[in-house]
């Protein structure tokens, strides 16, 4: 259970690690394409943890990096299999950032700092907690930004008067990340 | 004519780091320091020229005429780990200096999303120029990842010159550090903002 | 970890590529289908959401025409073998953000009936309300025909409202449509 819940908070991906910042600051538009990003991370996260504690045991150690690349690599591109042929708008959305999945470096730093020394259950535990770190913290963004920028939530309008457009477009997404981070410390201290 | 607007473009209206968001993990982290940042751009604008060339043949070369175009990801990612390590040992070899200023950001750079992410757009975009819409050739392609990376380079020294500012300055105690840092490249990116529209 | 020796490194690297290879080619057989089937949704619905009611099937009839380079696919629309409209995917690379695709549909006397954005790149809260949902822009253009109606913005000389603070996507848009128009005007469709 701890394993699952230090991803959310005590070692959360974006707020306290601060790794995977492209697509968190990339795709982070609305609330909706926040969690959609997250939860494809998740999803490659997940099952290259599970696959690269099956196997670190029979890789050489200097060879250990690309191997556990190309294991990475092989999982996004089923995934971008997966959405083109089952979630074709949230694909296109999402673009660029799906195949850059591959150098996230949260997915590569989980592999490297526990599936390669942890069994193959306690790896996909630990990817599930940092997933879902990931995927909170990318919603979290997401619907801020979507309010601020949009006036909406989900979709969903909320405020008549539209949003300030700047939010949405990419100085927004610095701003906004910048200052949810200082909200972040506040709270922590 | 068309090779200057191509530059202009990637490096100023589609800057990869502050519209784009590629590569923002070494710019958060690196460029703290103007002289570091002048190193990893130098080191990724090399890498970046290499792997688009090595990635634009790959793909049509070998993707497209056995049609396993779905294995882009990772042949990729592939071709850029194993050029790392190769202009790595190269540079050893034949110079040293140039190693000595380049070669501690060269094992960074396969992780770099930017490298992957370029390589990825300039044989998956049609690029608009005057008006015309077209997948770009072999030399248009390293030409425009040269000239991404002097984006990236232009906007991390630009970043760290005024982070070194920044250390100056007294911030308070919760916006110190990365927070402050993605503020100020907030207000960096808002700065580009205003060469949209200008190709 | 074991320790490392050529061999052992090369055969781990092989076996691995080797495995990983096996297994998206597996995943590519299964996925082919449902993939091929997302695009032709996507397609087929544009074409049903700008042409009036119809009972063929538009995507099965396709007819192609060249115009300035660029390949325009024109797809009939039919009601007990009469034509009802003419859906055309049409695209323009003037975009402020790049190329923009649109699915126009015209009645057979050459009207615009209705207009869809297909993809397009242009800024959010800006040049996006190209868009239906995003603002009424692009309902001016609906039951008016290009012979009387000048398809291109007030700015130029045309009739066309044109975005605020938008010209440059309001303007490709324009263009994308004319386009249009003049491949179905030069189509065997009239």
């Amino acid at each position: 259970m701890s394993l699952i819940t230090k991803g959310i908070l005590k070692e959360n991906p974006t707020f306290v690690l601060m790794l995977g910042m492209c697509p968190t600051l990339g795709t982070t538009v609305s609330a909706m394409n926040g969690m959609g990003m997250g939860l494809a991370t998740l999803f490659v996260l997940v099952l290259s943890n599970m696959a690269i504690a099956a196997v670190a045991a029979q890789i050489p150690a200097k060879v250990r990096i690309p191997a556990y690349i190309v294991i990475i690599a092989a999982f996004v591109t089923i995934l971008q299999l997966l959405m083109q042929a089952y979630t074709p708008a949230l694909y296109e959305t999402l673009g660029l950032f799906i195949p850059l999945i591959v150098v996230n470096c949260i997915v590569l730093g989980r592999a490297e700092a526990f599936a390669a020394k942890n069994s193959v259950a306690a790896s996909a535990l630990d990817g599930i907690g940092i997933g879902l770190g990931f995927t909170l913290s990318l919603t979290v963004i997401g619907a801020v930004r979507e309010l601020l920028g949009s006036g909406a939530l989900f979709g969903y309008p909320l405020l008549p008067s539209g949003g300030v457009t700047v939010f949405v477009l990419a100085p927004g997404a610095f701003i906004v990340l910048g200052y949810l981070l200082v909200l972040f410390n506040k709270i922590k201290s | 004519m068309e090779y200057i607007l191509i530059i202009i473009s990637a490096v100023f209206v589609n800057n990869i780091l502050l519209t784009q968001f590629l590569g923002v993990c070494p710019f958060l982290g690196v460029s703290g320091r103007v002289s570091t940042s002048v190193g990893m751009s130098g080191a990724v604008m090399f890498v970046m020229a290499i792997a688009t060339l090595f990635t634009y043949l790959l793909q049509y070369y070998v993707l497209v005429p056995l049609h396993i175009e779905f294995m882009q990801t990772v042949g990729f990612i592939l071709v850029i780990a194993a050029l790392v390590q190769m202009v790595e040992i190269i540079l050893k070899k034949i110079s040293p200096a140039l190693y000595q200023a380049l070669g501690i950001f060269l094992p960074l750079i396969t992780t770099n999303c930017a490298v992957l992410g370029v390589a990825i757009l300039v044989v998956s975009k049609e690029f608009t120029f005057l008006g015309v819409a077209h997948y770009l050739n072999l030399a248009q392609s390293v030409v425009i990842a040269v000239a991404y990376a002097a984006g990236f380079g232009l906007a991390m020294t630009l970043f760290a010159g005024i982070r070194e500012q920044l250390d100056l300055a007294e911030v308070p105690k919760a916006f110190r550090g990365t927070p402050i840092a993605l503020i100020t490249a907030g207000i960096l990116a808002l700065a580009f903002m205003g060469f949209a529209g200008l190709v | 970890m074991k320790t490392s020796s050529l061999k052992n490194m090369t055969l781990t690297l092989l076996l691995i590529t080797f495995v990983a290879a096996a297994a998206l080619a597996t995943v590519y057989v299964f996925t082919e289908e449902p993939m091929e089937a997302a695009r032709l949704a996507k397609i087929n619905r544009a074409i049903a959401e700008v042409t009036p009611p119809f009972d063929n099937s538009p995507s099965d009839e396709v007819a192609e025409v060249v115009l300035d380079g660029r390949t325009l696919r024109l797809f009939p629309a039919k009601k007990n073998g009469v034509l009802v409209g003419i859906a055309v995917e049409t695209a323009t690379a003037k975009g402020f953000g790049g190329l923009i695709t649109l699915m126009a549909g015209f009645l057979p006397d050459g009207t615009i009936y209705k207009t869809a954005v297909i993809s397009h790149t242009e800024t959010p809260g800006l040049g996006d309300k190209i868009e239906k949902s995003k603002s009424a822009f692009s309902l001016q253009f609906e039951g008016k025909h290009p012979d009387s109606f000048q398809l291109a913005v007030r700015k130029d000389g045309g009739d066309v409202d044109a975005i605020t603070a938008s010209t440059i996507s309001s303007r490709a848009f324009c263009d994308a449509l004319e386009r249009a128009y003049r491949a179905v005007s030069s189509s065997s469709f009239q």
